[in-house]
């Protein structure tokens, strides 16, 4: 699958979309495969402070939890409710099926994290 | 040694097959300073039959043939054959657990029928698979309010089994959870005016026992107002599991944390017995211990699997909610089997027989000395004041007529002075509770 | 695939058996109730407002339907009863009959806690003898029979720990942990409010002493070890080990899950041991259960003894035995009266039956046994670690792997081979572990089978991926789809699913 030439990336193997302001962050397909069949997706609620770096909620398979990191520091202002029902979409189409959008609240956080083309060099070694 | 399948010359082939020239080179890892080399200090071999023998020895030294007119979290009921005949095949009592799903159905399926029993007798919507005992589970059940709520203290009614708020203090000691109690009325029940003093925005959660350790049924409706008026969550701890099958199910709880002795499991001097919890749906994913999940196999057909296992302590480590593993399989199987052989309807007519034999010895009883806590339900147990000394009379009552009945409360409950805890179930006759009359007006 | 490869098993015929509340149906019974001695009593004026209305949703069935309804469902299981049961580190041995016998005589089945201790003489000595046996099994000074299982019992040990470190002054705030060890030694030590460091392995698969060395400090209370560990190898460095962590004035818990490759072999109290619990269910032959109960006692040093859950098994001067309550010190109760004392009477009439010979014996088979498997597939599966193992041995699918092969598929096609497969993906340290113990129950004729079974899936993994990939081909029903059962959990039954 694709990584989205626009998106930034972690080593943590979170994507982060920036739109003025607006971030929103969704777990790459790399890490959807890698875990397998998702099967729940726990979020934070809508006004939470995320700091870079730190978790902010947790994506499950069958037999394996997998911390969520956050690629920037922010508010939350949203989160994909659709996941609570349809975990399945983080695993169908990873790029799309966002998690949190969050207010930033220091966008040059996101100037520190991977172009595409280094991500897919980074993915390639962990294989 | 008889349980041990080789020979001799079989144990030598296998050596020779490794290439070691001797047992004793296959345990070279140890070093030699640590390798215990004389004999344990422990009795020679025993036959089977010196083995019955010297436990049959030790059983003739316990209490034979007695009359049993106490509970205390550990109730006498009838045990039907069916029980053990099924749970000693092999398949049941030698598979471990069930992890994988396609030779261990049957343990899966029993698992999913026990949690369904739960279910409908407690009015809850999930139920686990099994805790050690009620004690520990509901010491868990505590652990998970506060993983629910996010607030970290616990208000116990001192109407709780004393032996249960032991270990919950146990459990609660290290995990930051200050616990406070709460006392009870002069009709037995927890003191809702001191409940509604107690409860704050900081209470994880109110723990009660219903029929709690005095044998009185608590009002559920009133404590969980109190309660949830604060976004606390009630806990209610059921010993008596029988009491369901009569008393209305605690349905306005957030967790039941049940002790499922009363169904079928031997009273076997305080264990095995079976711990359940059971909750709603939304704190699924803070539940501890085993769940068994309803699913299909590739042709569609209807099996079943240990699910929902992120929770556990095999993959979320430190991390779990909790660090149980081991559970209480088989003593499970038991409930379930002694729930499907009493059924819907035998169990609620068992229940009556219980509630008769109880007010028929304290109607007996109360002729003879004071009861206490009048003006609230009961089911099978309840407490008497007398003149003679509570501890001598239970000590008579077992050296003297083989009855095990009348619990001193002193031992637990200094304020309650000079009284004692009494049950009786279907199996305890009329005679004995005719007999213990006597002996209390001694 | 063909049936004929297969030597253990044949197929045959299984009942289909619906859940139990799908024979419901009103006015069948399975039950008598005596002739009531007393006057009846009217539910509803006994408990008023507190009466249930509607009865629970329970089955109404009779006695042959519930007992053809279990037997069924229990040929759907497999059982030590069947066959080796390889599952590394849950010790599947043989369960044996007496235990079963003595643990239902009618005046131990039917003791009740409460009882006066003077009509439980026989209950205390049992406790008693049993506590002796395996304080003297140990090297240990005492022990508590109280916690319910292994993990219960690993949380009164750390329990210990702590009570005793704070009588010194300092609890400290984190245990050390190796990355091979059991997911519940983490989640205990948390438990009791210690914070978890990960320990790494050397490679030899032993502790790493100098990593040891640099994470011990006065922060640190102490060291849950498993020896021999989850990879079967007995860390040799233990005396050197329990050295470091005294010196800094740590304590050192050993987790004693794996306690059947040491039985009258070597005491953990004589390598420097603190604590440790033992699993009466792995070790020391009561049954499973298909999950529990299983029984978890501690024993530990004198140090240690003052802290103890109460009560403790404590003898008169007369020779009578008391429960003794008074216990200052103690870390309180871990569980409702005495714990699970119907596997106590089972686990003393297990050492009764070996004595010290039988004892040694069954430690030197199962020792023995593994070993033979390690030879005999070496070579056919990859070996990680070459270290030498003790009572279990773990493989890797690595070479399984190049055929997109895993662990957890060839334990599925164990299956229809006739055993149960072995412990799956664990240890962690290992990717795609394959953990077998076969324990000293395996005859060679059992051992040589699962050989044979062995060789011919790795044969098959090459000649026939798809069907190791899809196996078992030979169940009831063939591989659950166990991400539905979590997606949408279905836990427990209801009417209209008919």
């Amino acid at each position: 699958m694709a990584y989205p030439p626009e998106y930034k990336y972690t080593k943590e193997h979170e994507w982060l979309s920036v739109d003025g302001a607006t971030g929103t962050i969704g777990i790459t397909d790399f890490a959807q495969n890698s875990l397998g069949d998702i099967v729940f997706v726990e979020l934070p609620k809508v006004g939470a402070e995320l700091t870079a770096g730190s978790t902010f909620g947790t994506v499950e398979s069958v037999k394996a939890v997998s911390d969520l990191y956050a690629p920037v520091s922010g508010t939350v202002t949203a989160v994909n409710e659709e996941l609570a029902t349809t975990p399945e979409k983080v695993n169908n189409d990873p790029h799309a099926a966002w998690m949190v959008r969050l207010t930033l609240a220091n966008p040059a956080e996101a100037e520190g994290l991977l172009a595409v083309a280094d991500y897919e060099k980074f993915i390639a070694e962990e294989q | 040694m008889r349980y041990l399948p080789k020979s001799p010359d079989e144990r030598k082939l296998m050596l020779d097959a490794i290439g070691a020239g001797s047992v004793d080179e296959l345990f070279a890892p140890i070093p030699e300073r640590f390798r215990f080399t004389r004999d344990l200090c422990l009795p020679p071999q025993m036959a089977e039959s010196e083995i019955v023998d010297w436990f049959r020895a030790r059983a003739a030294e316990n209490a034979n043939g007695q009359q049993i007119l106490l509970g205390a979290g550990a109730y006498n009921h009838y045990r039907p054959l069916a029980i053990d005949t099924l749970i000693s095949r092999g398949e049941w009592f030698t598979a471990y657990t069930p992890y994988q799903p396609e030779i261990a159905q049957g343990t899966l399926q029993a698992i999913f029928e026990f949690q369904t029993m739960i279910c409908g007798l407690t009015g809850m919507e999930v139920a686990n698979a099994s805790m050690y005992d009620g004690s520990t589970g509901a010491a868990e059940a505590v652990m998970m309010a506060m993983r629910v709520t996010g607030r970290h203290e616990a208000i116990l009614a001192r109407s709780v089994h004393p032996e249960y708020r032991e270990v919950i203090a146990t459990y609660a000691k290290y995990q930051g959870l200050p616990l406070t109690e709460v006392g009870f009325s002069t009709n037995g029940r927890v003191d809702l005016e001191a409940l509604d003093k107690a409860v704050t925005d900081k209470t994880a959660c109110v723990l009660i026992q219903s029929p709690n350790f005095f044998g009185t049924i608590e009002d559920v409706v009133a404590i969980a107002d109190i309660v949830h008026a604060k976004g606390a969550l009630l806990v209610v701890s059921v010993a008596e599991a029988l009491s369901l099958a009569l008393v209305k199910p605690p349905a306005e709880a957030d967790i039941v944390a049940l002790e499922a002795q009363s169904f079928g499991v031997p009273l076997s001097y305080g264990g095995p017995y079976a711990g359940v919890i059971a909750t709603r749906e939304k704190f699924i994913r803070q539940i501890p211990g085993r769940l068994a999940g309803q699913t299909t196999d590739r042709d569609g057909k209807r099996g079943f699997v240990l699910t929902l296992s992120t929770r556990e302590q095999h993959i979320r480590r430190e991390k779990a909610t909790s660090n149980i593993c081991t559970n209480q399989a088989l003593v499970a199987l038991m409930v379930n089997i002694y729930m499907d052989v009493y059924g819907k309807v035998g169990l609620r007519e068992l229940a009556e027989q219980n509630l008769a034999k109880a007010a028929y010895a304290r109607k007996t009883l109360g002729a003879k000395a004071k009861v206490l806590f009048e003006g609230a339900p009961r089911f099978n147990e309840f407490v008497i004041e007398g003149t003679a000394d509570a501890e001598a009379v239970f000590t008579r009552l077992s050296k003297d007529k083989n009855i095990v009945a009348g619990l001193p409360l002193k031992r637990f409950y200094p304020e309650l002075g000079n009284t004692s805890l009494w049950c009786a179930t279907e199996l305890t006759s009329r005679e004995a509770i005719d007999t213990a009359a006597e002996e209390v007006a001694r | 695939m063909s049936t004929k490869d297969i030597k253990k098993v044949n197929t045959h015929p299984s009942q289909n058996e619906g859940l139990i509340f799908e024979h419901s149906s009103p006015g069948k019974k399975a039950y008598r109730l005596r002739q009531l001695d007393v006057p009846a009593v009217d539910a509803a004026s006994e408990l008023g407002s507190a009466l249930r209305t509607e009865a629970a949703a329970l089955p109404e069935v009779s006695e042959v339907e519930i007992v053809r309804h279990f037997t069924r469902l229990s040929t759907w299981n497999y059982a030590v009863d069947h066959g080796m049961y390889p599952l590394g580190s849950c010790t599947m041995k043989y369960n044996p009959r007496v235990n079963e016998y003595v643990a239902r005589l009618e005046s131990i089945a039917g003791a009740h806690p409460y009882q006066s201790e003077a009509s439980a003489q026989g209950a205390l000595r049992i406790m008693k003898t049993l506590a002796d046996a395996l304080v003297e099994i140990c090297g240990m000074d005492a022990i508590t029979l109280q916690p319910a299982a292994g993990a219960h019992g690993e949380m009164t040990g750390i329990l210990l720990m702590r009570a005793y470190l704070e009588s010194k002054g300092n609890p400290r705030k984190k245990i050390l942990i190796p990355d091979s060890a059991h997911g519940t030694n983490p989640a205990t030590a948390a438990m009791v409010g210690y914070q978890v460091e990960n320990l790494r392995s050397n490679a030899n698969g032993m502790v790493d002493l100098a990593a040891l060395e640099a994470q011990m400090n006065e922060d640190v209370a102490g060291l849950m070890l498993t020896n021999p560990n989850t990879l079967g190898i007995f860390d040799a460095q233990i005396g050197e080990i329990a050295e470091i962590l005294h010196a800094k004035g740590g304590l050192l818990y050993m987790d004693g899950a794996n306690m059947n490759a040491l039985v009258a072999k070597a005491r953990p109290g004589d390598f420097g041991v603190d604590m440790m619990h033992l699993n009466l269910h792995k070790t020391f032959s009561t049954p499973h259960g298909g999950g529990g109960p299983g029984s978890g006692p501690v024993a530990c040093k004198a140090h240690l003894e003052p802290f103890l859950p109460k009560p403790v098994v404590a003898e008169n001067a007369d020779g009578s035995l008391r429960l003794d309550y008074d216990r200052p010190q103690s870390v309180g109760r871990v569980r409702a009266f005495f714990g699970n004392f119907g596997m106590h009477v089972r686990a003393l009439a297990y050492i009764m039956a070996n004595g010290p010979d039988g004892l040694r014996q069954t430690t030197e088979d199962a020792v023995l046994n593994a070993n033979y498997l390690r030879k005999k597939l070496e070579g056919t599966f990859d070996l990680p670690y070459a270290t030498p193992t003790m009572h279990e041995t773990v493989f890797s699918d690595k070479l399984q792997n190049k055929q997109g092969i895993k662990t957890g598929d060839i334990a599925k096609r164990l299956i229809d081979y006739g055993f149960h497969p072995y412990t799956v993906s664990f240890p962690m340290v290992v990717h795609g572990a394959m953990m077998i113990e076969p324990t000293e129950s395996e005859p060679l004729e059992e051992l040589d089978l699962f050989v044979d079974a062995m060789k011919a899936i790795a044969a098959e993994c090459e000649s026939d991926p798809e069907l190791v990939k899809n196996a078992p081909h030979t169940t009831r029903l063939s591989r659950l789809d166990e991400t539905a059962a979590a997606r949408k959990p279905i836990l427990r039954w209801k009417p209209e699913q008919k």
